[in-house]
């Protein structure tokens, strides 16, 4: 299944067979107190170094989350969107759960944007379906609904089942809805990786959707959090995940979806992983010439 | 050291280091020997869970590590707590909490309720996507001294203010002290809808607890002693 999302110049595949695509999570206030109180004060100076910073590392597409509290969430994530327009061309990850926000940020984008996004909620879904499919956009469905997050990776496969079908009934193709089978952090349960795994192995042999997910959360509360959400990719990858919101930023979480791509086999001739190896020397050199 | 002391340091080491069958093999052989569950309690495992809790706040522990020492201490409390209602002894408070409606997370309040438990409060956890009549029922059932909310998303945090306005309805409002936490939760934000407190991680929201109803704890253990104090000058004087 191939799914395309696109910006005025750009497009990207996401497909099993392709490189996986990073999807940039930098541009979130949640946790980050300083860009937090540059965007509160319509300031998006970071926005747009994140922007450039991310996609220089590897990002193919960016999350752009706008969400602060007892702000208009909505007016602040179209200028965000607006920022990082200025400065790159990736396509865009729309991220909130502001209806009204996803509204406004979906008609200031041009371009074929991806929703994050919707759960199994009945309520959720009639609201946010209609949405994606007036601006034709993809839209991220998570594998939960109100009554929580299963453990059992049958009933996950079945929810992102019934939010495939509720997204046929407003017309929105199956291959336009990338699943988020759900990571969580192995620190509260040891169980919670290989369920993760387990479900996407599942999605992938009986929907063959798209899978993203929030690969950073496997490791929330542990120490050396990078080596383990490195570990997770390539493990990830080869389970179906064929895209990741996760920090490019992170050379080990750089390096990990490189080589997780080139041992697949979707690096021809390990062309990409050559590059890549190049451009950290390069910089490296550039760093020993000019100490910051 | 006095066996009563090994066992008292190993207790805290143990549980420290999260390890429950050495727990409970302690703590069966404390009361084998007459230790009171009380100075159990209080004197080691109490403790060292504050002492997790520091570490915690520090950075020095991790997630992982505070589950394994509460589920170690856990399995005393089992031993402990009928042996310590029998007694008639008091919990330190009550604690009524919950994941607000909307909200499904529940790592950072699943945390809270182990420290608190762990120092000794009687706790009510009424699970996620709590919605505000549940709480309100809580509090008229359990007349907590805490009531606590935890929001991890931008779009539920607005629950609070819908939760504290559901409370002064129902006229609680000042039955009962009211204190907010989860990730994206500030303390502008807190005191913006109207909560009491705001802990940015369970250790401190366990301090603050405590603090709390050890003010009126601390007037009551001053009362009883003053009692005592009569009690002796009375027995001395007939003695005289």
């Amino acid at each position: 299944m191939v799914t395309i999302l696109t910006s005025r110049g750009r497009e990207v595949v996401v497909s099993i067979d392709r490189p996986f695509v990073i999807i940039g999570e930098r541009i979130n206030p949640t946790g980050r107190k300083v860009l937090a109180a540059e965007m509160k004060e319509g300031r998006m100076d970071r926005v747009r170094a994140d922007a450039i910073a991310q996609v220089a590392a590897g990002a193919h597409m960016l999350d752009i989350n706008a969400g602060i509290p007892q702000l208009d969430e909505a007016a602040l994530l179209v200028a965000a969107i607006k920022a990082v327009a200025e400065v790159t061309d990736v396509p865009i990850c729309i991220d909130s759960s502001i209806i009204e926000a996803l509204e406004a940020g979906l008609s200031a984008y041009e371009g074929k944007a991806l929703v994050n996004s919707v759960t199994a909620e009945e309520e959720r879904m009639e609201r946010i379906l209609p949405l994606v499919k007036k601006h034709g956009a993809a839209v991220i469905g998570m594998a939960n609904d109100e009554t929580g997050i299963s453990m059992i990776p049958e009933e996950r496969v079945a929810l992102a089942r019934r939010i495939i079908e509720r997204a046929a009934d407003y017309g929105i193709p199956q291959k336009d809805v990338i699943i988020d089978p759900i990571a969580m952090t192995v620190a509260a349960d040891p169980t919670c990786g290989l369920i993760t795994l387990e479900t996407m192995r599942l999605i992938r042999d009986q929907l063959g959707n798209n899978m993203t997910c929030g690969a950073s959360n496997v490791s929330f509360g542990l120490p050396d959090r990078a080596t383990v959400n490195a570990a997770f990719l390539p493990l990830a990858m080869h389970a179906g995940l064929t895209c990741a919101i996760t920090n490019p930023l992170v050379p080990e979480v750089r390096r990990a979806v490189l080589a997780g791509d080139l041992l697949l086999g979707h690096d021809e001739y390990a062309m990409r992983w050559i590059a890549g190896y190049r451009a950290e020397v390069a910089q490296a050199a550039r760093e020993r010439a000019a100490p910051a | 050291m006095s066996r009563e002391e090994e066992i008292r340091a190993s207790l805290f080491d143990d549980t420290l280091n999260g390890r429950a069958p050495e727990v409970k093999a302690a703590t069966e052989e404390g009361l084998a020997l007459g230790m009171d569950p009380m100075d159990i309690l209080f004197k080691a495992l109490i403790p060292s869970l504050e002492e997790v809790g520091r570490r915690f706040e520090k950075g020095d522990f991790f997630v992982p590590e505070m589950l394994m020492a509460a589920r170690a201490m856990q399995g005393a409390l089992t031993i402990l707590r009928p042996l310590i209602a029998e007694t008639g002894a008091q919990p330190v408070g009550r604690y009524v909490i919950g994941t607000v409606k909307g909200d499904i997370h529940d790592i950072g309040k699943n945390l809270v309720v182990i420290m608190l438990e762990g120092a000794g409060f009687e706790v009510f956890d009424l699970g996620v996507n709590t919605p505000p009549e549940k709480f309100v029922e809580a509090v008229i059932a359990h007349q907590p001294d805490v009531l606590g909310f935890s929001a991890f998303l931008t779009t539920t945090m607005p629950m609070f203010k819908v939760n504290i306005d559901a409370i002064t309805k129902a006229g609680l409002r000042d039955k009962v002290h009211i204190a907010v936490g989860g990730a994206p939760v500030t303390e502008e934000y807190a005191k913006h809808v109207g909560a009491d407190s705001y802990a940015p991680d369970a250790s401190m929201a366990t301090r603050l607890a405590k603090q709390l109803v050890g003010a009126r704890n601390e007037a009551s253990a001053g009362a009883q002693a003053l009692e005592q104090a009569v009690k002796l000058i009375d027995e001395t004087l007939k003695k005289g």
